[in-house]
């Protein structure tokens, strides 16, 4: 029986939604208890004197692409695991957009044999349709059996409602989660920036936030037709909020997500054609940015992912219309976070609830709470902590991230895996 | 006697004593087919039509049979092949027909309520063999024969009706004679397969099959159509059959002398285990057939007489 303290911390706990000074009891991977911090810990214990840095539960990284199977050079699950665990990830989720994709109960075993030795928890998302090619429903039953989170073609929309219909009822009676992309598939054909007077001025092939809006509109008439349950992957724009409100209004199981960058970036950081900052959905304007900060603050927006997504130089090194979409995220997610806080908007258990417990909720997942019985993993940071961000000091194998260079606020001083240091000093 | 009906058209339009006269002069039948010399002269001249808009083997079969038995005249048509494809709509077909003057006509149809237009069209009686996905009503007849002989009673029964609901006129048709008959009804399917609505129709639904096979008395199969099996209504024929298939082990959670119906024809491996189907002891599948043909004589002699009375009336001069 191993018992480890972690004391002198400031304890971040989004269930109670506190930030208080205390240590933290774990035993046997598990947390046995937080307490004051003047009580002498157990005998036989290992001590761990966190200087009065900030304990949090480990982040749950709702949607992380990476390259296995179809494109290992990008990323593997060994270096996604050990980015992960520098950035304070103990759960990551990956998502089935691989090539080919996570369509068949078989993939998903060779997926999740593949993950089995990460430092990092990794379950796995499959997805909704064959091939996603938004034609034929995937064995949900089966998938589902063998432990998929959810279902989701990633950001390729199913246009035809009647197959998207079948699947969401299909799902309904295995009660499993169906990720959407509220997206209308027309209208963002092709679009690369957000219409608007930047997108004009560069040239650049844009599409209206209301393309976002029309996509949840029809996605959520689907949900209460089929009433089944359902999480909009990615709410970037305001328009879009309103729709999300009556869902719930309405009694639909509905929670929505949004990426990291559309919290901290905006459509102006495009700058002169930086393929960084290509996203899907493309970066919105610095309007939507502030009221999706409020709709995180709200508990409107459930789920903040880094949505990582490595692609190679040569994906990037392309004109900003023709480049790859994406950033890696796992070691920038939660510095970027803390800019939030450090703005204000947010505080930290705000930010632990969307980083870790309401995406563990969400999946059906012990993580993201500080509970006794929780699983004790946990990351340690100092959040004030500066640093100038040199993308190849990243241990993703795909160095894109659009925060190259950024002035950040925010170290990872440990992470622990069910008790296990998996990033830190002694680990 | 009591049985009032012109029409076959549904099991909706029958009261509960016309289906148990039906049942009981089928039980007559079932002991004249298994003589030596399976006639009877009950529509003796009479001329019987088999009008089928959709391919059929085994009905079209059992119909042409439980006619020739009783001695009519019968004709099978299949119109899918001849008229339709040149353009004549059906009520002309029906007026064309109609012309011929048989005295029963038996009509299969792929769109619901078209054999209902047509019997509003021709002076003969009229046996719906199957209106797109509304009502299969000598296929329930068979099946409550078929259950009557096999439990002894057809009432205060536990009946699991599983697979394709939606797109079934036999679990249509089943689950109004079932449930006129008091009977307590479950359905099981994956909620692709489950018509809207049907909570409200007095059953019970169920997308698990282990929990809604517990102690069923009747385990009713349907058939899965090869067109829904990819995709569209469900994902694979090898994830339908491990959660919907009856196998050896889910029929254990049945009553231990639950009887397994299955109308054919069969997916033996995507429904049902072939084993399961040839087992003595629980299938029933091979009496359904027997069933059959009793059934739709004794439903052919029924509306034979009332067509008989009805012309015996208007010769007579009484107004009707």
């Amino acid at each position: 029986m191993s018992t480890l303290v972690l004391a002198n911390a400031r304890l971040i706990d989004p269930e109670a939604q506190t930030d208080r000074p205390g240590s933290l009891l774990v035993r046997d991977g598990r947390i046995a208890g937080t307490g004051a911090i003047e009580e002498a810990p157990p005998d036989g214990a290992t001590v761990i004197d966190c200087g009065g840095h900030a304990l949090a539960p480990g982040l749950v990284d709702w949607g992380v692409k990476i390259g296995e199977p179809g494109e290992r050079h990008k990323e593997s699950f060994r270096s996604a695991g050990r980015a992960a665990a520098a950035g304070g990830v103990t759960t990551l989720i990956a998502r089935p957009d691989t090539s080919p994709p996570i369509d068949t109960p078989e993939s998903l075993e060779f997926v999740t044999r593949r993950a089995a030795d990460s430092p990092v928890n990794i379950r796995h998302m499959a997805a909704l349709t064959k091939a996603r090619e938004g034609r034929e429903m995937v064995e949900i039953g089966f998938l589902n059996d063998l432990g998929a989170m959810a279902f989701t073609d990633g950001v390729r929309v199913v246009t035809d409602t009647k197959v998207l219909s079948r699947a969401m009822t299909y799902a309904r009676g295995l009660d499993a989660l169906i990720v959407g992309h509220p997206q209308d598939a027309g209208l963002s054909k092709g679009a690369a920036a957000t219409s608007g007077k930047f997108a004009s001025l560069y040239g650049l092939p844009a599409v209206s936030p209301m393309a976002e809006v029309m996509g949840l509109d029809r996605d959520l008439s689907l949900v209460a037709m089929t009433r089944c349950r359902w999480h909009a992957d990615q709410i970037t724009t305001a328009d879009a909020l309103p729709a999300l409100v009556r869902a719930r209004e309405a009694g639909l199981d509905v929670t929505a997500g949004i990426a990291i960058h559309h919290l901290t970036l905006n459509e102006f950081d495009i700058g002169d054609y930086r393929t960084f900052f290509r996203f899907t959905p493309p970066l919105r304007s610095e309007d939507d940015r502030q009221a999706m900060v409020q709709a995180v603050a709200d508990g409107l927006i459930d789920v903040i992912a880094s949505f990582h997504t490595p692609q190679d130089e040569e994906s990037k090194r392309l004109p900003f219309e023709a480049a790859a979409p994406g950033a890696v995220g796992l070691q920038t997610l939660l510095p970027a976070a803390l800019r939030l806080y450090h703005q204000g908007g947010l505080s930290l258990p705000q930010l632990w609830r969307a980083l870790a417990l309401n995406p563990a909720r969400r999946l059906g997942l012990p993580a993201g709470r500080l509970t006794r019985g929780a699983p004790a993993d946990l990351v340690l940071f100092d959040p004030d902590a500066p640093f100038l961000l040199d993308r190849f000091s990243l241990l993703s194998k795909s160095k894109n991230t659009p925060f190259d260079g950024a002035r950040m606020q925010g170290r990872v001083l440990g992470t622990w895996r069910a008790g296990q240091r998996v990033f830190g000093a002694d680990a | 006697m009591t049985f009032r009906a012109r029409h076959l058209l549904g099991i909706d339009h029958l009261a509960p004593a016309e289906i148990t006269t039906l049942l009981d002069l089928a039980e007559d039948y079932v002991a004249l087919n298994r003589r030596t010399v399976k006639h009877s002269d009950a529509l003796a001249g009479m001329t019987l039509i088999n009008m089928f808009f959709e391919n059929s083997t085994r009905t079209q079969a059992s119909f042409e049979l439980a006619g020739k038995r009783l001695g009519a005249d019968v004709m099978n048509m299949a119109v899918s092949h001849s008229s339709v494809k040149k353009g004549e709509t059906l009520i002309d077909t029906a007026l064309t027909l109609n012309a011929m003057q048989p005295d029963l006509l038996v009509v299969r149809h792929p769109s619901s309520g078209a054999v209902k237009l047509l019997a509003e069209k021709v002076n003969c009686a009229v046996i719906n063999a199957g209106d797109g996905r509304h009502e299969h009503p000598t296929q329930a007849l068979l099946d409550a024969l078929t259950i009557r002989r096999a439990r002894g009673r057809l009432h205060r029964l536990t009946i699991a009706i599983c697979g394709d609901i939606a797109h079934s006129r036999v679990a249509r048709s089943n689950l109004i004679l079932l449930g006129k008959m008091e009977n307590r009804i479950r359905l099981i399917g994956p909620a692709t397969l489950m018509p809207a609505g049907v909570a409200e129709m007095g059953v019970e639904l169920y997308e698990d099959m282990r929990e809604g096979l517990k102690g069923a008395d009747v385990v009713m199969m349907l058939r899965l159509q090869r067109e829904r099996m990819d995709g569209g209504f469900i994902p694979s024929e090898r994830e339908y059959y491990h959660r919907w298939g009856l196998d050896a082990e889910k029929l254990a959670l049945a009553a231990p002398d639950a009887i397994v119906m299955h109308p054919g024809p069969m997916n033996r491996g995507v429904e049902i285990d072939g084993t399961i189907a040839d087992d003595i002891n629980r299938s029933v599948i091979q009496d359904q057939v027997e069933m059959g043909v009793a059934v739709r004589m004794a439903a052919l002699d029924l509306l034979a007489r009332n067509l008989r009375a009805e012309r015996g009336r208007a010769a007579a001069g009484v107004m009707v």
